[in-house]
Formats: C-alpha cells, sequence, structure tokens
C-alpha cells in the first residue's frame, strides 16, 4: 500500500487560517490501511481543527466530513460534484494522488493536502510500518530471493553488501538491517550463494521517476 | 481566573473496575466533586482518540479516562491501548497550544472507592488551577 504521515496540524492550520468553511475528505484506499486518512482519522482531524479556531475564542470553523471509496479513480471524486462549491477549501487526507484528482475534476476549489506521501510499504507490526518498493518500473527481486535492494539498500546497491554493512545493520540507522546483508544469509541458508557471483549490470532507470512522469496503458480495458 | 470556576470534568470509567469503584465510594458514604461526570464504559479500550477530543471540543475542562490496573484489564489489554491514546491526545493539545494535563488516565480496581474519591478530588483541583479551558463554545 501507500503509506503516508499526517502533516502537523500547525501546518494545516496555517493551510486553512482564511476559511470559515472546510471540508476534510478521507479515502477508504491505502490510508485508510495504513490508518492516516481513514474515517477515523478524518473525524480527529476535523475535531482538532475545530478545537483550535474555538481556542481562546477565534473565528469558528465550519467542517464537514466526508469518506470516499478512493479518491484516485474519477467516478468516486465525482460523487463531491454537487457539493464541492459549498466550502471555502477541501482538505484531502488522501495520498498526494487524492488532491491531484480532485483539482483536477475541479478547477475552481482549494484542494490542500492534509498528508505526507511516503512510500510502498507494508505493516510490520501494529503501528509500524517499513518500505519495501521503491516502484522503479523493473522487478529485480526474484535475483536477490524475494528482498529488494532497491528499495531496502540505501544506496539502492545492485551489488552489495557495502563498507556500511555492519553485524548485519546498515551505518545510517542502528535499527535499520542491512538487506544486503539478508540477501547473502539468505543466499547461504539456500545453498546459493554463487548466484551472488553474477555481477548484476547497472540498472536502466528510465522506467523509474528518472524517466519522467509514467503512465500504464492497458489497451484491453480502453473504451 | 475567576474565584467561582468550577470545572465541568469528564470521567470515562470502565464497569469492572472505576465504575464499581464510583459505586462502592457511594455505599462508603465518601464524598467527591459534584464536577465530575461519570461515563460508564465497557471497557477503557473502547475509548478512542476522538472521543476525548469531542469532549475537549464541547467545552470540558477536563477529561480522564479510568481504568483497570495495569495487568489486570478485563480484556487483557484494553486499558494498555487506553493509555497510547491517552498520550496522544495530550501531545495533539501541546501541539494545539492547550495544556495537555487536562486529559489524563488513572488505573484502580473495583475495591478502591476511596481511591476513586480521591482521583476525582486530584483532577478537580488539577483543573480548577488551570482554569477553564481555552475552547470556547455557546453551550456546554
Amino acid at each position: 500500500m501507500i503509506v503516508a504521515n499526517r502533516k502537523s496540524l500547525s501546518e494545516i492550520l496555517d493551510m486553512v487560517k482564511d476559511c470559515n468553511k472546510i471540508l476534510v475528505a478521507g479515502c477508504k484506499g491505502c490510508v485508510t490501511v495504513c490508518n492516516v486518512g481513514g474515517l477515523k482519522e478524518v473525524q480527529v482531524l476535523a475535531s482538532c481543527l475545530k478545537i483550535a479556531r474555538k481556542k481562546d475564542g477565534g473565528k469558528p470553523l465550519e467542517v464537514e466530513e466526508i469518506l470516499l471509496e478512493r479518491q484516485c479513480d474519477p467516478e468516486y471524486i465525482e460523487q463531491v460534484k454537487d457539493t464541492v462549491g459549498n466550502y471555502d477549501a477541501v482538505v484531502s487526507m488522501a495520498c498526494g494522488v487524492g488532491p491531484q484528482f480532485l483539482s483536477e475534476a475541479y478547477p475552481n476549489q482549494k484542494f490542500y493536502p492534509a498528508v505526507n506521501t511516503t512510500f510502498f510499504g507494508g505493516a510490520v507490526a501494529h503501528g509500524i510500518w517499513e518500505e519495501r518498493c521503491a516502484g522503479c518500473g523493473t522487478c529485480i527481486i526474484h535475483y536477490f530471493d524475494g528482498l529488494c535492494p532497491i528499495a531496502r539498500c540505501s544506496k539502492s546497491l545492485m551489488n552489495g553488501p557495502c563498507g556500511g554493512s555492519s553485524h548485519g545493520k546498515c551505518e545510517i540507522a542502528e535499527d535499520l538491517d542491512c538487506i544486503w546483508d539478508m540477501i547473502v544469509k539468505k543466499k547461504m541458508a539456500q545453498g546459493r550463494l554463487d548466484d551472488l557471483r553474477y555481477l548484476t549490470p547497472a540498472k536502466d532507470w528510465r522506467t523509474a521517476r528518472d524517466g519522467g512522469p509514467r503512465r500504464s496503458i492497458r489497451e484491453e480495458l480502453t473504451k | 481566573m475567576s474565584e467561582d470556576f468550577e470545572p465541568k470534568i469528564l470521567a470515562f470509567c470502565c464497569k469492572y473496575c472505576a465504575y464499581a469503584a464510583a459505586d462502592l465510594a457511594g455505599s462508603m458514604r465518601l464524598s467527591y466533586p459534584p464536577n465530575v461526570k461519570v461515563i460508564q464504559i465497557p471497557c477503557t479500550g473502547r475509548i478512542d482518540i476522538v472521543h476525548i477530543l469531542k469532549a475537549i471540543e464541547d467545552g470540558a475542562d477536563g477529561v480522564y479516562v479510568a481504568g483497570c490496573m495495569e495487568g489486570d484489564c478485563h480484556f487483557v489489554s484494553g486499558n494498555l491501548r487506553a493509555r497510547k491514546r491517552v498520550e496522544y491526545v495530550k501531545k495533539t493539545l501541546t501541539e494545539l497550544g492547550i495544556e495537555p494535563e487536562r486529559v489524563e488516565i488513572y488505573n484502580l480496581s473495583s475495591a478502591m472507592g476511596p481511591r476513586f474519591a480521591e482521583i476525582a478530588h486530584e483532577m478537580t483541583d488539577r483543573i480548577r488551577k488551570l482554569g477553564p479551558t481555552p475552547v470556547k463554545t455557546r453551550t456546554v
């Protein structure tokens, strides 16, 4: 899933400082699963914003809440077409895709992102998410027994480990596993260490962000 | 702060401990401040961040959650979850420039009637010192 973190309340409050009535729009997709922009988080943010504005008798803020099925599909974005104009601004709690889809659909309205979109990952424990995929566009994890050196090595090394690997940890943080240490240990456990004699050539990054914004077209699905 | 400020305090009390302790305090004829309004909950684990925030939003001067002793939760770990949620609300209130001491969590058992009354006094005194909530509402 796409993992995100909510922006600080002061940042969000600054975005809506001139507003009297806003809509906080959550998303039932990835941000619900990573507990950042689902129903509960929409309620919490709405309440926080109202508290902040009621504090010391400030200008009251009317906050309405909505939870869209997804904010990355036009058919769900359409669900607010009759009401989106009723607000001074819309605060989207979806990943970075949400406020952009909303902005494109409703060019006259202001949309603010309430979250910082961080990475593609999963929950390793309750409340803890870790990065697993960098969306490089050319998956190579089968060469490394299901462990991705692009997303999980700090240097995205194709031939590791580097000298910064110590006792299974990466030099950038004591609690960060060195993925190359894990790859080597897994190869040893599976008796396939010889695989690593193969020198992986430089990666073609054109399929990643380096090739510019990407587009995926599936002819069989297009109208 | 005005001399006649009477705090409005909400107490979310677990039915297996704090609420029973409140009953016991009553049976023991212990008095505690009428500022505390008790709401029975099935377990403190039922309390969500938004419940506490809503109380603050609607003008409560203080809110506390009272659950079982740690390790004795009827639902194993509800009180531990509640503690984390109360801590989250405290951080949120700090971010909003509101005293985090307005929100608290206590642990007690159903046999601790006097402790229930003591907590009610403690929280009322604390909020009295802090003064009225800076969150202004027309009606509470």
